[in-house]
Formats: structure tokens, C-alpha cells, sequence
């Protein structure tokens, strides 16, 4: 008979182990599923895992994928770490988006290079006040941060549907719902030629460089932990809990932001009602399946990644349905939290018994 | 001779890291009050779990009433007969008092039915509490009348009670000795779990000692001496304390007709608390848990800043509106009650938790120094004689005893101007105990201002110089160690100080009467 026992300590060893853990129950399960809807499962698992990297441009598109994904989950771990549930990244995101965009419509063919860092501070400051409104009425009100600013997601992209259908309308765009292409000289410059890798990438490793000092090295970063480990603690110790709140919905909004002009200046180059692309949802999976981790973090952007390119090459190669991309991101979120049950408890086989104990 | 009512043989129960119990074997007669006595960590509790059905021993068997029984389960246990008042409480906070009881009881009875025989009992027993009231907004002591009435209900052939009088006042205890007294002349077994020596001395009439996790001694409690039991327990007796009588300084802590409305909807208003703290004294605050104690010492440590500025000062500066960081910065070093999610963060190592109330690790723009930081936790841990598996161990890991005298070292190894200490003891051995009381009057004598809030009325004695009592809010005038009895205090802790302070005035005797 299996059973599940505590552990004396939580394990170590299985606080990494569940997230591959669970990667391989993900992988099975997909192959099962490539099976059941009649597909090749070894052709699916190739799409999925070997073409991502299969040549340096295909690793390229990973990392321009990977980015945003790092960016704001990097954000979204300091408030999950402090107990604050950010679910609106992608609102925030898509303010980012917003703001960087109205600035580098401003851009003309005599603007210089310094456009690209007015870009991506109207990107942070757009995401910060987006989730500062977050912050305000939780700090004033009370009101559910999970709420407001899962909401706010909604209120955002009506926000952008507006400029691109109305006042941001490209003239000269037929009638599309989108803004005219921004000036060249508005592009996040790029690493290398032949690739679409930016300095986007730089930026996300020097911020996940950064988080891990703020939240190991440094007092500030301790005690935002603290809040959201034990709030008595917090209380006793004097660490402010208003203060916690604003500088997790602050960072997380201001790094979703910075993502999103990362991306209408890069990649997208316009304005459009498909901005958001779910990155700032897929951020949460990302963050938690790198335990809130910086390091953990970047693997899990690059899996994430994966499975986004994955699901248009499926779509292409295998004829199945985009959606797949969203399935397997589920699945590795579920399997995950499962898996975590392994931290702090064992399985043990025990010989089968006339009566089992209370569960108590 | 009657057939025993229970009987334990060659119990053993091994943890993955400790031996809980080793081959003990108890006997309780019908009618008998046999106290169970060991150190924390001696295996008591873990005894009367097998006894309770929620934790099956490896090894040994289990006979009631002459009858072999495996019990299984808290309900089959009770099922039997056998009623159980944990020391750590199993209530659910979100639920009421009533509630709370009826999920033990048989499910045909309906709510109004319970909170009808609850009322009954308590008053049967003079255990007063409201059956409405959800359990989150009770103190401690009150949950435990909770517990108790829970175990009566059920009317117990065989009643188990862990570390019942921690949190009651004297003539409470006297009052639950009766009831026991009582129980135990209906026919029904007790099995009282505890350290406090005189009380099972005065309540038992047989006594199974413990020392890890082995019985060391099975004896007759009334005929055997405070000191011959000790040397059972811990092998020694603890060590007396010094207590050198002291002048006191200058004025560390004044609190000014402090008056604050609760926070909490079921907490206790503080009205008109005025007492005075000077250097090198220690005051001790006696009272039942949940008359105002959590209140004041959370306006005292600066985690409530609602208060007026000048209604707590130090050393002469209002402070009242300060936060605990700027108390700290005073000199001001508060140990809580609650050591697991306030006094430590329970999954954070022993060198972390440091940084909640210490800045010595910590460098310019807040950079934490890892490695001065382990020192630290390291030095500590030697000083103050932390059981702990380093300066890494996470603070949930240690054993009460041994987080506390952590916590207590954390704040003494500030070098404080002023200690604040909410229960220095509660739930910690004999041999940690004292040292813990120790190390406060040795602060004492090298001129620190100390404040102990406890509800153990030998532990205020032992250590402080002037006593105050708190009740339903309001703080008694204080009064010298020497001028107090266990009696006047435990009257005081009902709040029936204002004629009893009168006729001292009129007559200086220091005994009279309300």
C-alpha cells in the first residue's frame, strides 16, 4: 500500500527535482495525447523539444520568446515571495506596450538613439501605474489584489483596442486596428545580425542577476520575504507591510511594463489589437516552476518558450489546433504542484494492514 | 484488587529521529489520579497520544478495563471511554466555541442541544465562557476551558489532561482541582500530565516518571519530596537563583494613563494603565491570559502605534508613536509570546531570523554579510546553549525550549536597556527554564530594565521585584515581591484590587480582604 509521509524536513533534493519531475509527467502525457489524437507522438515530442533548438536562428526566436517571459516573472516572484498575488502581469504588460508605443509614435526620421530609453522607462512607468492603481486599493480599501488587478487585464486591453481603432489609427493603414510602424531608429537594438535576439535578453539576465541580490543580500529584500512568510513576524520585527506591497506591485508592474515595450519596439514594431500574446499569464507558470528562483526562473522562461513555438510548429508541422501550446503549459503547472507534494512528504510502501489509521 | 482501569506494557514508539518512548509500562487503577511527569521532550505527549488512538505504537500493548484494545482512532478512544484535553489545542479558530465542541460529540445532538449542555457543565464547574464566541477571538486560557468542557461532556471513564493549569489563575487551579477531585471520587481515572512538582503532589496519589522517553521512577507523589521527584525527572535538582536585593535606577519605562481601544473586535480595551519600569529591576505582570496582555505588549514593542505620544515614554522620550525599529534604536528588546511566526520566521534559518530585531550583520545600503551573520547565530547558539543543527537550522526545526532560548539570546545579546519578555517559560523544560530566568536576572544585575508578562505566578515570584496584575484591561497599583502572596494576587487577578489597595492604606496589612 502507498502512503504519504511528512518528512522531518522539507527535502532539498526534491524542491529541484519536482519541477523535472514534472516536466517528464508533461512529456508523457503529451505523448499520450499526440497518440490519442492520432499524430505521431515522437514527431510531436520533436516539434515541441528539438526544433526550438535545433539550428542558431531557431534559438534565436527561443530566446525572443524566453525574454518577456523572464522579465516578468522575475517581477511576479517579488510579489509571491511577499505574499502579494499579482495575476494581472499581462494588463500591466499591455500599459507597458501602450505607453512605450505613444512614445515612439512621437519618434521622427531627425529622432536620435536616446528614443530607445524613453521608450522603455514610459514602458515601466506605464506598467507601475497600472499596478499601482492595484496597490492603491489595496492599501486604501482593502480591496482583493487578485481581483483588481486580474480585472485591470481586461480594463487594459480595451484601453489599447481603443487608440488602434481610434485616436492611434494608422491613416494610412486601410482601416486596420493598428498604428503605423514605428520609426527605425525606435528598434530595441539587436545582439547580433540575423537574428531578432535584442538587448532585451541582456536587460532580463542582468534583472535576474539583480533579484538575486536584492533577495538574498540585501536587507530590503529580506524583509519583503518576511511579510509574506510569516506577517506576525513582519509586525514584530517593524518591517512595513504597506511598504511590501507597494514595492512588490511596483516592480512586478514596472518589469511587466518593461516587457511590453521590449516587445512593441522590438519584435511587433507597432501597435496592434494582438499585443497581448498571454505572456504576462504564462509569467505565473514560469515563476512558479522556477521556485521563484532567479536561476530557476531563466530555465523555466526557456521551457516556457519552448512550448510557445512548439504549439505555431505544431500548428504548421502537425495541423493541430494552436491551443496546444496553452494545454501543456496547464499540464506542467498541475503536474508541478503535485509533484510538490514530494517536498514535504515521502511515499512509503507499507504491507497491507487490517485497518487503516484515522487520517488525522 | 480491582481490575486496573488501564493498563500500558513495554510501549515503544520511534520517530525517524528520536525514540519517543522506550519500553514504558504504566498501570492506573480505577479512581486514580496518576500524574505522568517528565522534562518536554521526555515523551509524555507522545505517550498519551498512543493512549488516544492518534499515534499507534511500534511496539507493546494496550489493556482498558482488562480487556486488550487497539485503539485506532480519537473516536474509538472516546468511543471507550477515554477524553483527552491536548496541551496544544485542536480547535478550529473560524468555528464557535459550540461548534467546535459538537464536532467531537455524537453527530444526532443538534447545535442548540450542545451549546445548552455546555452552558450546564460550565456552570457545574464554574468554568465560565460564551458558547458563541468563534474560538480565533478566545486567549489561551479560555480555549482550554473550551477543551476541557469538551472532554466532561463526554462523560470520561478515563480523562487525560496535558499541562492543564499552565493558564489559570491560582484559585482557578483550585477550582479544577475540585472538579478533578470530584471526577476522580465518581470513579473516573485522570492521567495529569505536567512539571509543576507541588501540584502533583498535592492532586496525585501515583506517579509514572519520565526522562528520555524511558520511565526513570514510579512512586507515591504525596510521600515523595519536591527535590527526590526532580532527581527523577532531570536527574538533578534544578538549580536555586540567586536573587540579590538591588537598588533600582533612574526611570527606563514610564506608560502614562495608557488607553487604548481594541484592535480586535473580541479584544480587551486597556484603560487608564500607568506603571513605571527603572533599571535594574525586574517588574513582573501577572494576570489570566486574555485580560489585556497581548494589547499592552503590543503597544509596548511598537507594533500598535495608535496611542498617544506621550503615554509610553523611555527614558523620559514619547515613544508611543514609534515603531519597533525606533524602540529598538532606544534600546528597547522584546521577546513574544508567540516564538514560531512573530518571534521567528519558521522557515527561515536560526541566521536569518537575527535580522528581524539585529542590524549587527548589516553593511552599508542594507548588504547583509552572510558570513558575520552565521558567526553571530553561531555565537549565540554556544552562549545560550541552543540544541540546533546550526546557524542554518530552520527555526521550526528546533524544539520549543530551544527556539526560545534562542530568541531570548537573540535580545539579550543586544545588550538591551529595557527587556520586555511575554511568557519567558511557557511550554519550556525544567533545566531551560531556569536558565532562561537566569540569564534575565543576570541582566538585571547588570543594571538592565526588565518587564516579564507570564501567567505563571512561581515564575514571577522567583524572578521579579514588584509585581503588577492585569485584569480585564486595567493594571493593578504595584506591589513588592516581599508584601505579595500567591492568594492577594491570584484575588487581584479577578480584578478586586481597588479595596484591597484601600484597606492596605488605611491599615498597612497587606492582606486584607475584599
Amino acid at each position: 500500500m502507498l502512503k504519504l509521509e511528512p518528512r522531518p524536513q522539507p527535502s532539498q533534493f526534491w524542491s529541484l527535482a519536482s519541477p523535472l519531475l514534472a516536466l517528464a509527467i508533461t512529456v508523457i502525457i503529451g505523448v499520450a495525447l499526440f497518440a490519442a489524437l492520432g499524430k505521431d507522438p515522437v514527431r510531436g515530442l520533436q516539434v515541441f523539444f528539438w526544433e526550438p533548438i535545433k539550428t542558431p536562428y531557431a534559438l534565436g526566436e527561443l530566446m525572443v520568446k524566453a525574454t518577456p517571459l523572464l522579465i516578468i516573472a522575475l517581477g511576479l516572484a517579488v510579489c509571491f515571495r511577499s505574499n502579494v498575488w499579482n495575476i494581472g502581469a499581462e494588463g500591466q504588460f499591455v500599459i507597458g506596450a501602450v505607453f512605450a508605443g505613444g512614445v515612439a509614435l512621437t519618434a521622427g526620421k531627425t529622432t536620435g538613439g536616446w528614443i530607445v530609453i524613453a521608450i522603455l522607462l514610459a514602458g515601466i512607468v506605464g506598467g507601475m501605474l497600472w499596478a499601482g492603481i492595484t496597490a492603491l486599493l489595496r492599501d486604501r480599501f482593502n480591496a482583493s489584489e487578485i481581483l483588481v488587478s486580474l480585472m485591470l487585464v481586461y480594463v487594459a486591453d480595451m484601453v489599447l483596442s481603443y487608440l488602434v481603432y481610434g485616436p492611434w489609427k494608422d491613416p494610412a493603414g486601410y482601416n486596420f486596428p493598428q498604428t503605423k510602424t514605428f520609426e527605425s531608429v525606435t528598434q530595441i537594438p539587436r545582439l547580433m545580425a540575423g537574428s531578432r535576439v535584442s538587448i532585451g535578453l541582456l536587460i532580463a539576465l542582468a534583472a535576474a542577476a539583480a533579484l538575486w541580490i536584492f533577495l538574498f543580500r540585501t536587507r530590503a529584500g529580506f524583509a519583503q520575504q518576511v511579510g509574506g512568510l510569516a506577517p506576525a513576524a513582519a509586525r514584530y520585527a517593524g518591517f512595513s507591510s504597506r511598504r511590501a506591497l507597494w514595492v512588490a506591485l511596483l516592480t512586478s508592474g514596472g518589469a511587466a511594463g518593461l516587457a511590453g515595450a521590449l516587445e512593441v519596439a522590438g519584435p511587433i514594431g507597432q501597435l496592434t489589437p494582438y499585443v497581448p500574446a498571454g505572456y504576462g499569464f504564462a509569467a505565473i507558470i514560469v515563476a512558479f516552476v522556477g521556485r521563484l528562483h532567479p536561476v530557476g526562473m531563466i530555465f523555466s522562461a526557456v521551457l516556457m518558450s519552448m512550448f510557445y513555438i512548439g504549439g505555431e510548429l505544431a500548428q504548421s508541422r502537425l495541423g493541430l489546433p494552436k491551443s496546444i501550446t496553452g494545454v501543456f503549459q496547464g499540464l506542467l503547472l498541475f503536474t508541478l504542484l503535485a509533484c510538490d507534494t514530494l517536498i514535504a512528504y515521502r511515499l512509503r510502501f507499507t504491507a497491507l494492514q487490517a485497518g487503516m489509521k484515522g487520517a488525522r | 484488587m480491582s481490575i486496573p482501569r488501564l493498563q500500558l506494557a513495554h510501549i515503544t514508539k520511534r520517530y525517524p529521529a528520536v525514540v519517543a518512548n522506550s519500553d514504558v509500562s504504566l498501570t492506573v487503577q480505577p479512581g486514580e489520579t496518576h500524574a505522568v511527569l517528565g522534562e518536554n521532550g521526555a515523551g509524555k505527549s507522545t505517550l498519551m497520544k498512543i493512549i488516544y488512538g492518534s499515534v499507534k505504537p511500534d511496539e507493546g500493548s494496550v489493556m482498558f478495563n482488562g480487556q486488550p484494545v487497539h485503539i485506532r482512532n480519537p473516536q474509538e478512544a472516546r468511543a471507550l471511554g477515554i477524553s483527552m484535553v491536548f496541551q496544544h489545542f485542536s480547535l478550529f479558530d473560524t468555528l464557535t466555541v459550540a461548534e467546535n465542541v459538537w464536532l467531537g460529540l455524537d453527530k444526532r445532538l443538534t447545535l442548540n442541544e450542545v451549546t445548552h449542555s455546555i452552558t450546564t457543565k460550565a456552570a457545574e464547574y464554574g468554568l465560565d465562557i460564551d458558547p458563541s464566541r468563534p474560538v480565533h477571538t478566545l486567549s489561551v486560557g479560555e480555549m482550554q476551558r473550551v477543551e476541557i468542557i469538551r472532554a466532561l461532556l463526554t462523560s470520561p471513564r478515563l480523562l487525560i489532561l496535558d499541562e492543564p493549569t499552565s493558564v489559570l489563575t491560582p484559585q482557578a487551579v483550585e477550582k479544577l482541582f475540585v472538579v478533578l477531585k470530584k471526577l476522580a471520587s465518581e470513579g473516573c481515572s485522570i492521567l495529569y500530565i505536567s512539571h509543576k512538582l507541588h501540584e502533583i503532589r498535592e492532586l496525585c496519589t501515583a506517579c509514572t516518571v519520565l526522562r528520555g522517553g524511558k520511565v526513570t521512577g514510579v512512586c507515591n507523589p504525596q510521600v515523595e519530596s519536591n527535590a527526590s521527584l526532580s532527581r527523577l525527572m532531570i536527574g538533578a535538582e534544578p538549580p536555586a537563583l540567586a536573587h540579590h536585593a538591588r537598588s533600582a535606577g533612574e526611570v527606563v519605562l514610564r506608560v502614562q494613563a495608557l488607553s487604548l481601544p481594541r484592535e480586535d473586535q473580541f479584544g480587551v480595551d486597556l484603560d487608564d494603565v500607568s506603571m513605571q519600569v527603572r533599571a535594574g529591576e525586574v517588574v513582573g505582570i501577572a494576570g489570566v491570559s486574555g485580560n489585556g496582555q497581548k494589547e499592552l505588549l503590543y503597544a509596548l514593542s511598537g507594533e500598535d502605534t495608535r496611542a498617544a505620544p506621550s503615554m509610553v515614554q523611555v527614558f523620559g522620550q514619547d515613544a508611543a508613536r514609534m515603531g519597533p525599529g525606533g524602540r529598538r534604536a532606544l534600546g528597547v528588546h522584546f521577546v513574544p509570546e508567540e516564538r514560531l511566526g512573530r518571534g521567528a520566521v519558521p522557515t527561515l534559518g536560526l541566521a536569518h531570523n537575527l535580522m528581524l530585531t539585529r542590524t549587527d550583520a548589516i553593511g552599508a545600503g542594507g548588504w547583509i554579510h552572510v558570513r558575520a551573520l552565521q558567526a553571530q547565530a553561531a555565537a549565540i547558539i554556544q552562549r545560550f546553549n541552543v540544541k540546533a543543527g546550526g546557524p542554518n537550522a530552520a527555526a521550526k526545526s528546533l524544539s520549543g525550549g530551544n527556539l526560545q532560548k534562542f530568541i531570548v539570546g537573540r535580545e539579550i545579546d543586544a545588550n538591551p536597556k529595557l527587556l520586555i519578555v511575554s511568557q519567558p517559560t511557557w511550554g519550556v523544560d525544567v533545566g531551560a527554564a531556569a536558565q532562561i530566568r537566569g540569564e534575565i536576572l543576570a541582566l538585571r544585575d547588570a543594571g538592565c530594565a526588565v518587564l516579564v508578562v507570564s501567567e505563571e505566578l512561581d515564575e514571577l515570584f522567583e524572578i521579579s521585584d514588584r509585581l503588577h496584575v492585569i485584569a480585564k484591561g486595567r493594571l493593578s497599583p504595584p506591589i513588592a515581591r516581599a508584601d505579595a502572596t500567591v492568594t492577594l494576587i491570584g484575588e487581584w487577578m479577578s480584578g478586586l484590587w481597588h479595596a484591597d489597595v484601600q484597606a492596605h492604606l488605611a491599615t498597612e496589612a497587606a492582606h486584607a480582604q475584599a
